[in-house]
């Protein structure tokens, strides 16, 4: 079967790319764009670690056919920084330590930039629901989450 | 006990930036010009004889470039101990890599090939035409002990013939009966762990590439690249000196990244393929083919007289080993009354192998299912008493000078310490609300010295490097850092914390064993002060007095008193001289040390359960543990809250669940349910420190011992919460709905609420 050409927007610039029609995003953003930080942990859609914006929305990228972000645009954790300022969501973490071995950390961080993009103000119970897509085994999530609500009130307008 | 400047400190981890943007390389995230890419085909059958393995049609198969076999890793019958956390069997670990034979699990790989795309090698991988003679599967201990039991291993032999118990061990102290005689009460339950993985998020993953002049590149992710490096020698009969192994940074390893399992398998395709090899597992391959921990059966009896004083205990333990010997029973014997003084008590343990994926270690392998049953009877005893758990449990504590039920007496230890930090702690007495219960146990892990390399070079702008060979799963980087900076008195943002290859980097034990910073640490630390004694010797140069003269304090180098004129020069202002003082400076230090200060660990443990479903939820978690010395604590913190989440989904959820024929029915995530973030609450930390002797800072291994009480803390809020004591985990939402349907009016009437329940 031929290879699909797909047009697309990746962390604000626009790529081209082949891919096979069963490819996942996942894929086709790591070995036909070469953008390693989405991770693998699963490819069932259980782990979070794979998690990119897809306009915006937050998706697992294993799940998503890389055909299907034809025209559309897309965030992956490389583009999650403003320039040479890391997202207060990255700084956060950094400064809670709520990462340890690292390798969810990426899918974590886009999955709160979601959260934070449509909620500025989220609870604590609130932001575990949130992230309960995202498997992390190393933190027992106590300072992701500190780190998330710090990064919302970093965000925030001072009041 | 010596002031610190920067350890203690919470600096940002060197390695940070890569991680929060995507740009540190994982194990899957490399690649070669021109690599292959691998597939594993792996037996359907928990147990079977493999009749003949025809590889012709995938060899034809477009794409595919190298087909191997069992035959193709000679077997090797040499017993090499290598790694920190026990002994590995050459010929088993070939074995599991591939069958020779024999289909021991579901899962083992029994061929692989390598191929232009991953499509391709796995289209190929099916092709390949096995013929299994299928046997029955020995799916549990009782099973695998039973007369008329399948055997494994037929060369397996003990006493009359042939057998599944592969070991044996016993400890012993006093006088048993004696001692059961003395107690005003004996409890004795029998209890089971399943089969528990350790989870991590990145899945095994390499690429290696065999050279024409037979020297070999292994990428991969590992908890020690020099162990893949003498692992990979010994299994494929290869030279070692000619194997580079270059570890990535580590998705999670908790012990399961200490075996080599894609690593051959990638370097005997790439020697026949003349191409790199990339190897990545998939989750389904994770569960069913790399190393678990044991599922476990253990009978304990524990006495005690009518003040809480424990007088005797009587332990039979049975671990699954897997499809090869080698479980962690002596451990789990070892530990399970480390936290005791008792007179009188004798152990037996048993490695039993069975038709499920070999054992790997898994954080404090064999402490956490023997210490359940331990810590399930204290609570048990103090219930039946009408006894404070905390105050039977210090009652009992070992302190320095106890012997520890292995033998050597302990040196200063926190449990103590630890014990009253509980009792202190504000959540041991908050109330509780209706259906809720609150545990504590307590939990031990010896942690492991071993050997460590380390150099320290100094730049002429009053920098260092720290080269080190240990995979920094969790924040090691900026530990060592921290070590070297203090040592120096320099910033920590001025030491760069390297991860050598194994050509680069003197040997190095595995990053396991709560070692790296203890006994890496060591050599840091010595490395760093190899450094500080040449800039000694460099100012008493400057100085033209004699270097013995010399004192180092506070990153300085101080002149004798009555140097007239002659201030102190710090480390920048030496390193900016090297050049003229006698070259580039490095330090150096390697460490073995044989022994390492144990730690022990308290959880408290409050559990909200749904009388309707059975599902129940930790609320309020308290971790307390002495880590001698936290070097950087939210690391230290870390490990206690990560390890507590572990040992929870140990607990409440997580088994392998196997059908009848032996194959595993929940390898993903979806069903192998580990906790989520919505699973828990914030888990409250403190760490207690009673300095480690053997240590230059008293640090004292962290990482494993905080899985250990998990077991028994969320068991024990069962009980509190329910009535009812379990003794097989996990506690999912249909055992626990089955404990309490089972409850008779009576059992339910005699309940009284948690004592810490307001009324």
């Amino acid at each position: 079967m031929a290879k699909v050409h797909v047009r697309t927007t990746i962390n604000g610039e626009e790529k081209e790319f082949l891919c096979e029609p069963a490819d996942s995003l996942l894929g086709a953003l790591r070995d036909a764009v070469g953008l390693t930080g989405t991770k693998e942990g699963c490819t069932t859609g259980d782990c979070g670690a794979c998690s990119v914006l897809m306009d915006g929305r937050l998706v697992p990228s294993c799940l998503v056919l890389a055909a299907e972000v034809q025209g559309r645009t897309v965030t992956t954790i490389e583009g999650i920084a403003n320039g040479h300022a890391l997202h207060p969501v990255q700084q956060k973490f950094l400064e809670h330590g709520a990462l340890q071995c690292g390798i969810c950390t990426p899918g974590f961080i886009v999955a709160a930039k979601a959260l934070l993009d449509t909620r500025p103000n989220p609870t604590e119970v609130e932001t575990r629901y949130w992230l309960a897509g995202n498997l992390c085994r190393c933190t027992g999530y106590d300072k992701i989450i500190r780190a998330v609500l710090d990064a919302a009130a970093a965000l925030r307008p001072e009041a | 006990m010596k002031d610190f400047k920067y350890v203690g400190t919470r600096p940002i981890r060197h390695d940070g930036l890569d991680k929060v943007t995507g740009r540190a390389n994982y194990g899957a995230d490399f690649a070669l010009p021109g690599m292959l890419y691998g597939a594993v085909l792996r037996s359907p059958h928990a147990h079977a004889r493999i009749v003949s393995i025809d590889t012709k049609a995938a060899e034809a198969m477009p794409g595919v470039k190298a087909v191997i076999t069992g035959d193709d890793i000679p077997e090797n019958f040499a017993k090499v101990a290598i790694g920190g956390e026990g002994t590995f069997d050459m010929h088993d670990m070939g074995d599991n890599a591939l069958a020779h034979g024999k289909a021991l699990y579901n899962g083992h790989a029994v061929a692989a090939v390598a191929a232009v795309s991953l499509e391709a090698a796995q289209e190929a991988a099916v092709r390949i035409e096995v013929v299994y003679e299928p046997l029955e599967p020995v799916l549990s201990i009782d099973r695998a002990l039973a007369a008329d039991a399948p055997i494994l291993h037929e060369n397996l032999v003990e006493g009359q013939g042939p057998t599944n118990v592969a070991a044996r061990m016993e400890l012993k102290r006093g006088d048993l009966d004696a001692g059961f005689a003395e107690a005003d009460v004996v409890i004795e339950r029998e209890f089971r762990t399943p089969m528990a993985h350790q989870g991590y998020i990145e899945p095994h993953a390499c690429v290696a590439r065999y050279g024409e002049d037979g020297r070999v590149l292994v990428w991969c992710t590992t908890q020690g690249p020099f162990l893949v490096r003498d692992a990979c020698a010994a299994i494929l009969g290869l030279d070692g000196s000619k194997i580079k192994v270059i570890s990535s940074e580590i998705g999670g390893g908790f012990g399961g990244k200490i075996p080599v399992y894609l690593e051959p398998l990638a370097i005997a395709l790439s020697r026949k393929a003349n191409r790199p090899v990339k190897m990545v597992m998939t989750r389904d391959e994770v569960f069913r083919a790399t190393g678990p921990t044991s599922g476990t059966k253990v009978v304990m009896k524990l006495g005690a007289k009518r003040d809480g004083t424990l007088v005797a205990a009587h332990a039979s333990m049975w671990y699954e080993a897997g499809a090869y010997r080698g479980s962690p029973f002596g451990a789990g014997a070892m530990c399970c009354l480390a936290a005791y003084k008792i007179p009188n008590f004798f152990i037996e343990a048993y490695d039993v192998v069975v038709n499920k994926p070999k054992v790997a270690a898994y954080r404090a392998p064999g402490s956490p299912a023997s210490t359940f049953a331990t810590e399930s009877l204290v609570d048990e005893i103090a219930r039946t008493l009408g006894l404070d758990p905390i105050d039977l449990r210090l009652k009992n504590a070992v302190a320095e000078g106890d012997n520890a039920p292995y033998g050597p007496a302990y040196g200063p230890i926190g449990l103590k310490q630890v014990l009253e930090a509980a009792r202190n702690h504000p959540h041991w007495t908050a109330p509780l609300a209706p259906n809720q219960g609150r545990g504590i146990a307590c939990g031990f892990w010896f942690n492991a010295g071993l050997s460590s390399s380390a150099t320290v070079t100094l730049d002429g702008d009053g920098s260092a490097a720290v080269v080190t060979g240990n995979p920094d799963i969790g924040g090691t980087r900026v530990a060592q850092a921290l070590m070297v900076a203090e040592e120096l008195g320099i910033p920590v943002d001025r030491v760069r914390p390297i991860v050598a290859d194994t050509d680069s980097v003197g040997f190095t034990d595995v990053t396991g064993g709560s070692r790296v910073c203890y006994a890496t640490g060591m050599a840091v630390i010595a490395a760093a002060r190899d450094v500080c004694d040449q800039l000694r010797a460099r100012a008493a140069k400057i100085w033209d007095i004699d270097p013995a003269s010399v004192e180092w304090e506070d990153g300085r180098a101080v002149p004798p008193d009555g140097a007239d004129g002659r201030g102190p020069l710090t480390v920048a202002e030496l390193a900016a001289k090297i050049g003229h003082t006698g070259g580039p400076i490095v330090g150096r230090a390697s460490v073995n040390a044989p022994m390492a200060g144990p730690g022990f660990g308290a959880h408290i443990c409050d559990l909200e359960v749904d009388v309707e479903t059975g599902r129940s939820i930790v609320v309020r978690y308290t971790a307390i543990q002495d880590a001698g010395k936290a070097v950087h604590p939210d690391f230290v913190e870390g490990q206690m809250q990560g390890g507590a989440s572990q040992g929870i989904g140990m607990a409440l959820n997580e088994e392998y669940i196997y059908n009848a024929s032996g194959v595993m029915e929940n390898a993903g995530f979806l069903d192998y349910r580990m906790p989520v973030a919505s699973d828990l609450p914030m888990i409250d930390t403190v760490i207690v420190e009673v300095p480690n002797p053997l240590h230059p800072y008293g640090v004292r291994g962290v990482g494993e011992t905080p899985i250990v009480p998990p077991l028994a803390a969320v068991a024990n809020a069962m009980r509190d919460a329910t009535g009812i004591r379990f003794t097989e985990l996990p506690l999912s939402p249909p055992r626990v709905l089955e404990g309490l349907s089972a409850r008779t009016t009576e059992d339910r009437d005699a309940w009284r609420p948690s004592t810490y329940q307001a009324v």
